[in-house]
Order: structure tokens, then sequence, then C-alpha cells
């Protein structure tokens, strides 16, 4: 033993073993830094969720499961009442009327992109679809605050609720009066946020239809709407509801933009040019300022919201895997 | 000319322009928000917008020092936490777990994460760091940045190291290098300009955010470097100065505005440049 030792040593600079073992314990200390970091990645979902259901456990207690539907809001209260029926409310129809407006127009720019637009113009038109995406949320909610707000109350709402007066239904739906903060501000600053995720996805998935099958429908005659329609769409129909879905995600849970222009109000009512407030609007605007029940139940909220979104998200992330691996094979 | 021909024509123009329709609407949004911010902006950005801390309340002079110097630094912290712990778990997915049943699990979650309502990541850290250490601080703004940061380089790192050709990965093995050598000195190398889109892609992200700083970080009216106070920051004293009366707030809150979305756009299309460059190539 001893004599090997000292061979070793006697090596010197180019000592192998020693190199070796050098590289040895590189390469597991670096296998195990890696390893550790992926799996904070789950650390920080169960982190999420653990500090979630531990800062609401004492609304849960309190308020029980008919927190879901109880719709006043009375923080002040001794004892506080909450109810999440208001946020609730306002955060699914703000959603779904954004989804109404950005789902149609997303597919129309992805159909543009792909099938109708010059090629010079492809990239210029994408980037700044892209860039859309980019702006912060806060910055729509400012511009949707002092620009959109305004010219909506003034002329937009007006003519729709001068339209469908009396109407049964609609008229309810579209009731005035005008306002500068309302749930359907919200819905379209909404929609032209999730505008550009939509866009993305559609042209990704479009993308991968192959070009044979496309070829092969306008060999037969078929107009550029017909190949959309009957082989870009079918072939593709899980990635785009997949996108549909991811964006619905973003739009659930988007807080700024929507907390500046909502109006912030617990009440539910039946015009959409009413002003109201969603999950994210609510905690934005009310936590600094909690204490106890009424931070638990601002935390429970936030609870909901992230179901919500977990089970709206991990939907869209499998309808794209399947996708994935229909593109792979 | 047969009737259906001329109707499947004309309904076929119909939709192409209600396409052509859609790309204006969205292309004259993205114009409209930029007019009304160079519009509103421009005007009052001076150099004591650079210079001087944010006002007092009615005060008609003053700046935005404070909040720009903290916004840099809260966002500098939060991807220098971030990105490297992004980076290394990305490299894990893509170069040892491959296949691994624990890789399919993180990589769903982490796109989960990903798009995540970032309030909830702030609702997180308010729980776990602010209300332990009794007290709103910078820090725990800059760990709720890193929390949105980590997801965005996880998945950016671990979709340029499966671009990097496998052969270049086994030249380098079947010269004896062991296989993390490979990784750092082959693979980070051959992925380098995509992994810088990551990072620049994610600070990008946290720059503008507001949400997330709003009950971790605070905001503060006055200068300040210490990490376990509360800090100002741009964003957040934007939303507070929009839902002010005063006339010189709101004028500083549409300068904060401008510069905020100038500094997102320029990462972004910096981000995209760098991108494009390494797929031209």
């Amino acid at each position: 033993m001893a004599v090997e030792r000292d061979v070793m040593d006697a090596a010197g600079p180019y000592d192998r073993a020693k190199a070796l073992s050098a590289f040895k314990l590189g390469d597991v200390t670096f296998y195990w830094i890696t390893r550790a970091c992926a799996i904070s990645v789950l650390l920080i979902l169960g982190g999420i969720i653990i500090s979630l259901i531990i800062g609401a456990w004492p609304a849960i207690r309190e308020y029980g499961a008919g927190f879901l539907w109880t719709q006043r809001w009375a923080p002040s209260a001794d004892p506080p009442v909450l109810g999440a029926l208001g946020p609730v409310y306002g955060t699914l129809v703000t959603s779904f009327i954004a989804m109404m407006i950005a789902i149609p127009i997303g597919l129309g720019i992805a159909i543009f992109l792909t099938e109708i637009c010059p090629i010079w113009l492809r990239r210029p038109i994408g980037l700044a679809i892209e860039l859309l995406a980019g702006i912060p949320s806060i910055i729509y909610g400012m511009w949707g605050f002092f620009v959109l707000g305004p010219f909506l109350a003034d002329s937009f709402q007006p003519f729709m609720i001068k339209v469908f007066d009396g109407v049964p239904v609609l008229g309810t739906i579209f009731a005035g009066p005008p306002s500068y903060l309302s749930l359907f501000n919200a819905s379209l600053i909404l929609a032209i946020m999730v505008l550009p995720f939509i866009t993305a996805i559609s042209v990704d998935v479009f993308k991968t239809v192959p070009p044979v099958l496309k070829e092969a429908a306008y060999g037969v005659g078929c107009t550029t709407w017909e190949v959309v329609r009957n082989v870009v769409i079918p072939y593709t129909r899980v990635g785009v509801i997949g996108g549909i879905m991811l964006a619905l995600g973003r739009a659930l849970g988007e807080t700024m933009a929507v907390t500046f222009i909502i109006g912030n109000s617990f009440k539910i009512q039946s015009s959409i040019f009413a002003p109201g407030t969603t999950i994210s609007a609510a905690i934005a605007s009310e936590f600094a300022e909690s204490d106890g029940l009424h931070q638990s139940g601002l935390i429970l909220l936030g609870l909901l919201l992230f179901i919500l979104t977990f089970f709206v998200l991990a939907a869209a992330r499998l309808m794209l895997m399947r996708l994935e691996k229909k593109a792979g094979n | 000319m047969n009737p259906i021909y001329v109707s499947r024509r004309r309904k076929n123009i119909i939709i192409k322009f209600l396409c052509l329709g859609a790309a204006a609407f969205g292309v004259t949004w993205l114009a409209l928000i930029l007019f009304t911010l160079f519009y509103n902006g421009l005007a009052g950005l001076n150099l004591a917008v650079f210079t001087q801390d944010t006002p007092p309340p009615g005060s008609t002079d003053g700046g935005l020092r404070n909040a720009i110097i903290g916004s840099i630094m809260m966002t500098v912290i939060g991807v220098g936490i971030g990105a490297p712990l992004g980076l290394f778990a990305g490299t894990y997915l893509a170069e040892y777990g491959k296949h691994d049943r624990l890789t399919s699990v993180i990589r769903f979650i982490n796109d989960i994460l990903l798009s995540a309502p970032s309030i909830i990541i702030g609702l997180f850290i308010y729980g776990a760091i602010v209300v332990p250490m009794g007290g709103f601080s910078a820090f725990a703004g800059c760990l709720a940045l890193a929390v949105i940061v980590i997801p965005v380089v996880v998945r950016t790192t671990e979709d340029m190291l499966g671009l990097v050709p496998n052969p270049l990965r086994e030249a380098a093995s079947a010269l004896g290098l062991p296989r993390s050598l490979v990784i750092r000195r082959i693979a980070y190398r051959a992925a380098r300009a995509g992994l810088i889109t990551g990072v620049l892609l994610a600070t990008a992200r946290v720059a503008g955010e507001t949400a997330p700083l709003l009950f971790t970080a605070l905001s503060n009216q006055f200068f300040s470097l210490d990490l376990t106070r509360t800090m100002a920051n741009l964003p957040v004293t934007i939303n507070n100065f929009v839902q002010s009366p005063y006339v010189y707030w709101k004028q500083l809150a549409w300068s904060g505005a401008l510069l905020i979305t100038l500094t997102v756009l320029a990462l972004n299309i910096g981000a995209r440049i760098l991108g494009a460059e390494r797929t031209s190539k």
C-alpha cells in the first residue's frame, strides 16, 4: 500500500488516480446540485399549497363551505362576514367574456399569419402581437383606467345600452348607466392581454400540419378558408384548445390590469356595465390593509383561485402534451 | 360561373378580410398603448426624474430615483437567485433525467408554475417570508421575483439544451470527459445564446411585475438600499401614484410607466434577436 502511494505521488501533476477522483467528485457534486434544484421546483409548489392552506385555515374553520355561496363581504362587521360569491362570479364572468372576444380574434390572427399574410410581413406583425404579451399588466391597467374606460363609458356603452333597451335577457345584461369602471371594461382589457397567448400557440400548432395535407386540399381546388376549416383546424384541434385553456388560466389570475378598472364592488349585478370585482383584484386592493380573519379570508380566496387555475392549466398542458406526442410520431 | 364557386369564393374573401381585420385589431392596440405612453410619458421625462426621490403628497417637484434604483436592485437580485437555480434544474431535466418519471412530473409542475397567477406567488412569500420575518422587506420582494423567474429559466434551459446535437456530447465523452464537464464545457457553450435568451425573457417578465411586490416589498417614499426594510420600486410606485388625486404624481406615474415599458420591450426584442441569431447559424 505504502509503496503504491509513493509511486503515485511521484507521478506528480500527471497523477491519474487523483485526477480521476477529482473528476468523480465533481461529477457527483454537479449531479446532486442539479437534482436538488430540479426538486426545488416541486418544493415551491408544495410550499405554495401549504402556506395558502395555513393562512386560510382560520377562515376555513370559521366559514366552512358557506364561504362559497355567501355574497356579503363585510370585513369591518363584528364578527366579519365574508363570502366569495362576488369575486368568484366576477372572475368567471370577466374571463368568459374575455375568451369570447379573444378566441375568434386570436385564431383569426393565427390564420392570417400562417395562411394569408405575405412572408415579409409575417415577422413584424408576429412580433407586434408577441410584444403585446410583454407589456407589464400594470401598464394595461393604467391605460384602461385613463384611456379605455372613459372612451367606453362615453361612446360604446351608451350605444349598446340604447340598442338593447327593452330586449328581454340582453336588455338586463347591457343595462345602464355607463361606467368608467365595469366588468365589461375589465373583460376587454383581459381579452387584449390573452390574445397573444392564443395566437402564439395556434401559430405553433398550425405549423405542425404536414404541408402534404394542405397541398392535397389546395390541389383538389379548396379555397384558403376551406383548407383551414377542414384540414388545419381538425388536425390541430387539441393543441388549439390547449392554447385557449392556457390563455384562460392567465385571464383567471390576471391582477393589476383588472384591479384598476373593475371598480372593486362585491355586489353581484346583472349588467356587465356595472362595477364588480375578481378574486385577484380583491386580494390586491385589500390585502395590505387587512388583518386577522379578513386577511385569512383573502388568503382563502387566493387558495380558491390557485385551485381553479391549477386545474385549468393542468388540462391545458395535458392537451398540448397529447399534440406533441402526435407530432413526434 | 357556377353559383357554388361564386359563393365559395365570396365566403373565402369575407373570411380573409375578417382575419386581416383581426390582425389589424391586435396591432392597433399595441400602437394605441405605445402612443398614449409616449404622449403622456415624454412630457414629464426630464433629468429630475432620475436624480430626485419620490415627492411627498402635494409637492410639485421630485422624481423616481429611489424607485428606479430599487426596481433595478430587486430585479437583479431576484434574477440572480432564480436564474442559477432554474439553470441547474433545467440542466437536470435535459441532461440527467431525460427518461425519468420524476422529470415528467417536474416538467408538468414547472409548466403550471410558469402560468400561475403572480398574486398567488405574492401570497406565498407573504406567508413564508414576511410573516415569519416580522415585516415587509425588499428581500421578500426579491424572493417573490425569483420564484417567478425559476420556471421561465427551467423551461428555456431544458428546451435549449435539448437542441444541442448529441454527437457533440458523444465526441466529448469519447475523449474521456466526465459527464459534468461535458455538460458545462460542451452543452452550455453550444446552447449559450439560448440560455442567455431565457434569462433575458425572465428578466423582462419580472421587471414589470407588480402584484407579488404589493405585499412583500411594499414601497418606500425614501431612498433605501436596506434589503431588510421596505424598498421603493417602480411598479408599486406607479400603482400608488395613478390612484392619487395629485396631478404631478400622475405625471410621474406616466413617466415611470414609459420607462418600464421601454425597458421590458427592449429586453424582449434583445432576447428575440439573440434567439434568431442562434437559429440562423
